[in-house]
């Protein structure tokens, strides 16, 4: 029975870190190719059917490039850094449910790979691992620059780690529990009969406020302060090369595809799709249609991150402080002493 | 900033403004319209730029019934101010009796200014439309006579672009 269950899970982890890095590469191209129409452009168009392959002749590229580690630099966290990173990408995802349950070979298999019963509160300590990743890298390299692209990120997502953990509070209220797989449950429900229940609809100020939130944490524009090409020629990744500034590049995408999986768990109905239910498709056909909902939505999600991208310019250092501290802050709290107030008075 | 330090606004910004997120929807759809509309690229090797008469391109001799119209005069070299063209002159049965038999463009030095067209009082020097322009040496970037001469009929527009316009 245990090794059965070890099993189960290492397949249900090679398939999702399998997909996380093939999505990655999807993922660059897209942002590329999105980028691109946005200015009128066409982007990679000529490696591959529509440059699709383009992304793997990066890859190549990167694997061929000599690994430079500059002469004062701290070795063991020059190379411990990009580690870090990728490592935290990739394991946020653990906890996020892909799909109801799925019948196979007799068996019921939970398409999520732990349902731990605090998912959320592991979603939050393990992203804010990710700033030691950045921070290190930035330190280590012994550039002024990148130390200054380090420190930018860790004040950062200090500052919006508080706001983003309060407005999920407010989902917290209204689903009673901190498991992810449950949440998504309660999200399964329909408001006034039609309406699902999405978090989105129940707590739009939380949505709003967690989103902005989860920009800053994935360090996308516009508030990608670390990186900021302009000022700090490239940020923390400035001094790293070949297959460890890979890796930096990998953890971004990677967070980026995980944050909008949290988005989409938390606040749009996760794997569900309102309706289907009533159709009468037999149960493993269902639990197919909601794991492509879980993927569409993702994507949809994604897809927003990258037009919002060539939207808002940058905020200025300042300006991130105060929208931090002085809006969001104060906003998410109100939002869940109002959540508590409608609560009360529902029950 | 005022004299006291305070900061003058001009206009404020109104309620939804400072709300901020109506205005991202307002960005957000001009970033949406602006993907669908028609692309400015060049697909370049596929599909080639064809520049417009007044374009300034390579420098090019006339040639014109098989022989050339420069008669060797010499001002292009003197006008030139990268130092990129030197002519030698000989002479010939021909009416105009002088030709050049010798006549050099280093085109790793030409700046494509048009001094030497301009200056030319037959008209036997013009600048191309070409301007894939790719040396893999020194010596490969200096063009020669046979290089140089263009039948007349290719430089027609600009010929004609120069009467107009010059």
């Amino acid at each position: 029975m245990a090794t059965e269950i070890v099993l189960i899970s290492l397949l249900k982890i090679l398939v999702v870190v399998l997909t996380i890095l093939t999505c990655v590469v999807f993922l660059v191209y897209i942002e590329r190719r999105v980028s691109a129409f946005v200015q009128n452009r066409v982007g990679p168009n000529r490696t591959g059917p529509y440059g699709l392959l383009q992304t793997v002749a990066d890859v190549v590229k990167l694997l061929m490039k000599e690994d430079i580690v500059p002469r004062n630099a701290y070795k063991a966290i020059h190379d411990l850094a990009p580690i870090i990173s990728i490592g935290v990408a990739l394991s946020t995802f653990a906890v996020i449910p892909i799909g109801d349950t799925i019948e196979l070979f007799g068996r019921q298999i939970k398409l999520i790979i732990a349902d731990v019963n605090v998912g959320i509160l592991y979603i939050l300590a393990i992203t804010s691992l990710g700033v030691y990743g950045i921070t290190l890298a930035g330190w280590s390299s012994n550039n002024k620059y990148s130390l200054l692209g380090g420190l930018r990120s860790s004040a950062q997502l200090i500052s919006y780690e508080l706001s983003m953990g309060l407005s999920i509070v407010g989902v917290l209220m209204v689903s009673g529990t901190l498991q992810l797989d449950k949440i998504v449950q309660h999200q399964t429900t329909y408001l006034f009969g039609w309406l699902p229940a999405w978090n989105m609809f129940l707590q739009p100020i939380g949505f709003i406020t967690f989103v902005t939130a989860a920009f800053a944490e994935t360090n996308r524009l516009p508030f990608d302060l670390p990186e900021a090409e302009p000022e700090l020629v490239g940020g923390y990744h400035t001094e790293y090369t070949g297959l460890k500034f890979g890796l930096f590049f990998l953890a971004e995408y990677a967070n980026m595809i995980t944050a909008s999986a949290v988005i989409t768990t938390l606040f749009l109905g996760g794997w569900h799709l309102p309706y289907v239910e009533y159709v009468g498709l037999s149960s493993f056909i269902l639990s197919l249609v909601y794991v492509g909902t879980f993927c569409v939505k993702v994507a949809a999600v994604m897809m927003f991150f990258i037009i919002i991208r060539w939207t808002l310019p940058r905020f200025r250092y300042d300006q991130l402080m105060n929208l931090g501290w002085k809006l969001m802050l104060p906003i998410t709290i109100i939002n869940v002493l109002l959540t508590g107030i409608v609560l009360l008075i529902l029950h | 900033m005022g004299s006291n330090g305070k900061i003058i606004r001009k206009k404020d910004l109104n309620f939804w403004q400072r709300m901020y997120i109506p205005e991202i929807a307002k960005g957000l759809r001009l970033t949406i319209t602006q993907m669908f509309k028609p692309k400015v690229t060049y697909q370049y090797p596929d599909e080639k730029f064809v520049p417009p008469p007044s374009f300034r391109g390579r420098p090019v001799l006339v040639e014109e019934q098989g022989v050339e119209r420069c008669v060797a005069c010499g001002l292009c070299s003197r006008v030139c101010p990268a130092l990129a063209i030197e002519v030698q002159a000989s002479e010939t049965e021909l009416e105009k009796e002088r030709y050049p038999i010798k006549f050099e463009i280093n085109m790793v030095r030409c700046i494509f200014c048009g001094f030497c067209e301009e200056v030319c009082p037959e008209e036997a020097i013009v600048m191309s439309n070409e301007y894939e322009l790719v040396f893999t040496s020194q010596e490969e970037a200096i063009f020669g006579k046979e290089k140089l001469l263009t039948p007349i009929e290719k430089l027609r527009p600009r010929l004609e672009w120069l009467k107009n316009n010059r």
